[in-house]
């Protein structure tokens, strides 16, 4: 199922909750919605799902306008982060519901819910009230009352977030499995980059309720196309600073009153001639080098696999990944190199990269 | 538990205990007076005593009013109709109110609640006169004014006419009662089971309604007992005392030119109790089940 968004727009009051968003999935993908908390994305998730009717725009189905057809009637399944599973009735009854209000006949009905239940593992639960269940055995339970009803398309809104972080990421390969193998279309809402980035094929990035960005992983982390983006997504957050890009020849250098930065002619050439811009830096694109800006090491943070340094230059902070095996304390100097060819570029003023649009 | 609560906590519990049982008293020594009393001639304290003041003249004099007076069957029929009748009522428009209330959002919503609340601030008594001609009206409808068997009808002098009444002043309590409730079921309960199939009225019955189970228990338990023993209304709007309720038949036998008796009145009042706490017995255990049985989580 194709689901669509035309200029979809959702006001509560004077509140706008979702500004104007244009999406298209494809047939069977898995597309997250990211953005931080309170930027529409449970609201944009329950248009989808008929909860809440757009005050603007279109939505279809594939193909099929749905703005006025009931929840009932769009036969979707959904997850949500309270689970939501009805707590007066048994697992068996709360996977039975929906196909009972379906009128699937009985004997098909509980072959179906025990298929369910077998692949979520919790066959042996079917007796158990929800309140007897642990966390991670009721996300279990109503992911498989979502998928039981054979739906045109999965609907998630944090389904993990109430998890502790070891069964998150099991929950989290289990969903992705699940959803490649069923081929169902899938939107799923996070606040966490992580999980939107290992599980979707492609992220729209919400803020405000505007659509920032709606691309692949990758993409999105290799070419932001808002300074939000580059800012939102990335762990250690990405090293903004405001430089000028000044042609030395053939050459290009982003300039700040202290440092002086080379970067790749490729990229040099859209920033150049416009005054002051934003540069961007990865923590993993700066690396520790004998000849190239000098600094002096002002935090370390120890993450394990890597040192997390803060080194200063005059004003200007960078955050680095270093070896841990170096050794590096507050106070060393150090001097490190950027890759040229790895920087971005934005708008100051309308905060929009100056490399990808 | 218990073994939580160490010295201390054993200190507090005999003290609170000891508070408890000191402001029990005078209320259980009052019943007991009153139960020795309806079967005594007369009571010297609380021992019984005969025409000549010595102990014993015990009698059923006092309670003859259940073989001797046909009247009496007649009106406890009638109470338990009314208080049937209106807790049906209440529960069934209160429940759907209260979830309209809490979870739609139609225009005037807020006067409404504002406007109930304020209503149900007036002493019924001043409705009374107003109350009088709508019934009045109501009579001269027909078949529903007076002809429906057991209630009678909806018009002045009925028992449904004090069924609808007493449902009408008591349905803003009522109703906000039942949107507290409704208030406290998670939306995404009903989100999801609207997803699942339901339409509204669906969720309002298979979700809504066993969520709130123990809100349904409480109001009816409320409503059950107010309708067993309310006065003014039946008082009012029938006609005759001896055959409308218990309350106005006990009314009756206080009689301002003859002399009362009152271990009569004493006999009928705690014949009037008796239902009374069989059902409170019945309705404590069914509530003390759901909330022990309650649900954890899920929310
Ligand atoms: N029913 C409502 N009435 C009024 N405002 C609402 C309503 N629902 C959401 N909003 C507002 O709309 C905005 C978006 O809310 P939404 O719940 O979609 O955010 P979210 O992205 O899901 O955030 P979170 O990650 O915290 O769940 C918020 O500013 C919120 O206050
Ligand atoms: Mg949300």
């Amino acid at each position: 199922m194709i689901v669509k968004l035309e200029h979809v727009t959702k006001k509560f009051g004077d509140v706008v909750a979702v500004d104007d968003i244009n999406l298209e999935t494809r047939d069977g993908e898995f597309v997250a919605l990211l953005g931080p908390s309170g930027c529409g994305k449970t609201t944009t998730l329950l248009m989808i799902a008929g909860i809440y009717r757009p005050t603007e725009g279109v939505i279809r189905f594939g193909g099929r306008v749905v703005n006025r057809v009931p929840p009932k009637d769009r036969n979707i399944g959904m997850v949500f982060q309270s689970y939501a599973l009805y707590p007066h009735m048994t697992v068996l009854e709360n996977l039975t519901f929906p196909m009972r209000l379906k009128k699937v006949p009985r004997t098909e009905m509980l072959q179906r819910a025990q298929q369910v239940a077998d692949m979520m593992g919790i066959g042996h639960l079917l007796d158990r009230k929800p309140g007897q269940l642990s966390g991670g055995q009721q996300q279990r339970v109503a992911l498989g009352r979502a998928l039981v009803k054979q739906p045109d398309v999965l609907l998630f809104d944090e389904p993990l977030s109430n998890l502790d972080a070891r069964l998150r990421l099991s929950m989290r390969a289990e969903i992705k499995r699940l959803q490649l193998d069923l081929g169902i279309t899938s939107i799923y809402v996070t606040h966490d980059q992580v999980e939107a980035m290992t599980m979707a094929e492609r992220i729209a990035v919400i803020r405000d309720g505007q659509l920032q960005a709606f691309c692949p992983p990758n993409e999105l982390y290799d070419q932001p196309r808002t300074l939000f983006v580059a800012s939102f997504i990335g762990n250690p957050p990405m090293n903004f600073l405001e430089v000028e890009v000044v042609a030395d020849g053939d050459a290009f250098k982003a300039r700040c009153p202290e440092i002086e930065i080379p970067v790749s002619a490729e990229r040099g050439r859209a920033a150049a001639g416009r005054g002051k811009v934003v540069m961007g830096v990865r923590p993993e694109d700066i690396y520790l080098t004998r000849d190239g800006i000098a600094g002096e090491v002002y935090v370390v943070e120890p993450l394990g696999r890597d040192d997390l340094v803060d080194v200063r230059v005059g004003d200007v902070h960078f955050k680095t990944l270093v070896d841990p095996g170096l050794g590096l304390k507050i106070g060393d100097q150090v001097r490190f190199g950027i890759r040229p060819e790895r920087v971005q570029f934005f708008d100051p003023r309308t905060e929009h990269s100056l490399l990808w649009n | 538990m218990d073994e939580t609560m160490g010295v201390g906590g054993r200190g507090r519990a005999i003290l609170l205990l000891t508070v408890l049982a000191v402001l029990t008293v005078p209320i259980v020594v009052g019943y007991l007076w009153v139960i020795i009393s309806t079967f005594s001639q007369r009571t010297y304290g609380l021992i019984p005593v005969d025409a000549n003041g010595h102990p014993g003249g015990l009698t059923l004099r006092n309670w003859s009013f259940l073989w001797k007076d046909a009247a009496i069957w007649r009106v406890t029929v009638n109470t338990f109709v009314l208080a049937v009748g209106l807790t049906v009522g209440i529960v069934v428009v209160s429940s759907l109110a209260g979830y309209a209330l809490s979870r739609i959002s139609f225009p005037g919503r807020r006067p409404f609640l504002a406007t109930t609340l304020v209503l149900h601030a007036f002493p019924s008594v001043t409705l009374l006169i107003a109350i009088y001609f709508v019934l009045r009206w109501i009579t001269h409808i027909p078949v529903v004014g007076r002809g429906i068997p057991v209630i009678g009808g909806f018009g002045y002098n009925t028992l449904g006419g004090v069924i609808l009444v007493s449902v009408a002043l008591e349905l803003p309590l009522g109703v906000w009662l039942m949107k507290g409730f409704f208030d406290q079921v998670p939306w995404d309960i009903e989100r999801a089971a609207l997803i699942d199939g339901c339409s509204r009225l669906r969720v309002w019955w298979e979700i809504m309604l066993p969520l709130i189970k123990p809100g349904i228990a409480a109001l009816s338990i409320f409503s059950f007992i107010s309708g067993w023993n309310s006065f003014l209304i039946p008082y009012t709007f029938m006609t005759s005392q001896e055959k409308s309720t218990i309350a106005t038949y006990l009314r009756s036998l206080l009689s301002d030119t003859a002399p009362v008796n009152y271990s009569t009145v004493a006999a009928v009042g705690l014949f009037q109790l008796i239902p009374v706490m069989i059902f409170f017995l019945f309705t404590q255990e069914y509530l003390l089940n759901i909330f022990s049985g309650g649900v954890k989580g899920g929310s």
